[in-house]
């Protein structure tokens, strides 16, 4: 419905300020490799109780940190849309590289939107969480017109370009997450 | 969307955090508008948790009670604006009364609880407000300089209902010593801190079983324009 509103001026409350996820949240966000009768909200794999059709594909990457050495406690979230089959959560510290790899659907675009897949960084040594984006390198195309991607400079666009190739069979993409250094991922204030 | 109020939010990098200046991106973040965010995080039923979710003190029973001081957390959900958010999952973990994570990367040495996991799950009801009961975690030592050590906190993780609304954070506890030493809690500009400590209240303490405390959360909401779709179920 649609009503009346307050001005923004009126009585604003302050956000509650951010804190970092710090290294010890697998056990509560992320907790199958733990022993206890505890199921996690979402894990690594997306739609797996859903009849939605499309290409399933392997996003697969690392998270590195500011001399290149792979965050074995980031927490990798993906959002591909509002549902939760459509919600996705990994911890760096599950596979022994430190890998993140997330079973999931290749998404469709919308409208000017190329295919995409939000993501949400958080680690210990981020106090706030980071937002940045999965787009696709087969869908140059729609890249090309994409209305968040034409807001990046140029130069940094491969920063959120997966990198698809195929492995036994499987599309895999290739996604890493460089926190600093002259290939800083592009992140976002959304 | 309102914006990220970096007034009240810790920088990127802040150096007394050690592990920031490694991991916190050097470059500008890139602004865009509401219109470019897919809005919606997923929403989750009752069906989602599990009975004992919201009861910390019960969900990882061994073979007795867990021990130490028994505690309810109570609180509300709201945006800026003070609008509750109905229906909106929070996640906690914390270490035990000992100042241990059940975590297998936790080395401290203070004692596992074999009756206590540490984590827990609600949802907001229709005015906002959660509740759990936990046992008030212990303070510990981490790494970050010499005789480091964490105040008594617990990890709330809240989702809101966009992306942008997500918020991780940390309760603390009032008169915590340890508090004016800690540098993730001196990350938040002087204005915020206050933010993050919860209260004591006689009233919610149960009589012979829980000391209570409110930690009320607000997370980004929408801009208040003159007319807008009231999108909150």
């Amino acid at each position: 419905m649609l009503r009346l509103l307050k001005p923004t001026t009126m009585s604003e409350l302050k956000q509650t300020p951010s804190q970092t996820v710090g290294p010890y949240f697998a056990y509560g966000i992320t907790p199958e490799q733990y022993r206890y009768n505890h199921r996690g909200m979402a894990d690594h794999v997306l739609y797996k109780n859903t009849e939605a059709e499309g290409e399933r594909i392997l996003i697969r990457g690392q998270v590195l940190d500011g001399e290149g050495v792979p965050v074995d406690d980031a927490l990798i979230e993906l959002r591909q849309d509002a549902t939760p089959e459509g919600f996705g959560r990994m911890g760096t510290g599950t596979l022994p590289d430190h890998h993140f790899e997330f079973d999931t659907l290749r998404p469709e675009g919308s409208g000017n939107a190329a295919p995409h897949i939000n993501v949400i960084v958080l680690m210990r040594g981020l106090l706030n969480h980071l937002f940045t984006r999965i787009y696709f390198s087969d869908e140059a195309e729609a890249n090309a017109s994409d209305p968040l991607l034409s807001r990046v400079p140029e130069a940094r666009h491969h920063t959120l370009i997966a990198q698809r190739s195929l492995e036994n069979g499987r599309v895999v993409y290739r996604f890493d997450i460089r926190m600093q250094g002259p290939e800083e991922t592009v992140f976002f204030d959304a | 969307m309102a914006k990220r109020d970096w007034s009240i939010h810790p920088p990127l990098i802040y150096p007394d955090y050690k592990s920031t200046v490694l991991r916190g991106p050097k470059k500008p973040l890139i602004t865009i508008d509401e219109a470019l965010m897919d809005p919606r995080l997923p929403v989750y039923g009752e069906d989602a948790l599990g009975a004992l979710d919201n009861d910390l003190t019960r969900n990882g029973r061994g073979n007795g009670e867990p021990l130490g001081e028994r505690i309810v957390v109570h609180g509300q959900i709201t945006d800026e604006r003070g609008k509750p958010i109905p229906n909106t999952l929070i996640e906690v973990w914390q270490a035990n009364a000992a100042g241990r994570y059940i975590h297998k990367v936790d080395q401290h040495d203070a004692p596992l609880d074999p009756n206590f996991l540490g984590a827990g799950r609600d949802l907001t009801d229709k005015e906002g407000r959660y509740r759990f009961y936990t046992i008030k975690p212990g303070a510990y030592p981490w790494g970050n300089h010499h005789n480091a050590w964490r105040p008594n906190h617990i990890h709330f993780s809240l989702f809101g209902r966009h992306l942008e609304s997500r918020l991780v954070t940390q309760m603390y506890f009032p008169g915590d010593p340890l508090l004016q030493f800690d540098p993730i809690f001196h990350g938040v500009p002087e204005a915020g801190r206050k933010l993050l400590v919860s209260t004591f209240k006689l009233e919610l303490t149960e009589p012979s079983f829980a000391l209570g405390y409110e930690f009320n959360i607000v997370l980004r909401g929408r801009n208040a324009t003159p007319f807008e779709a009231d999108d909150h179920e």
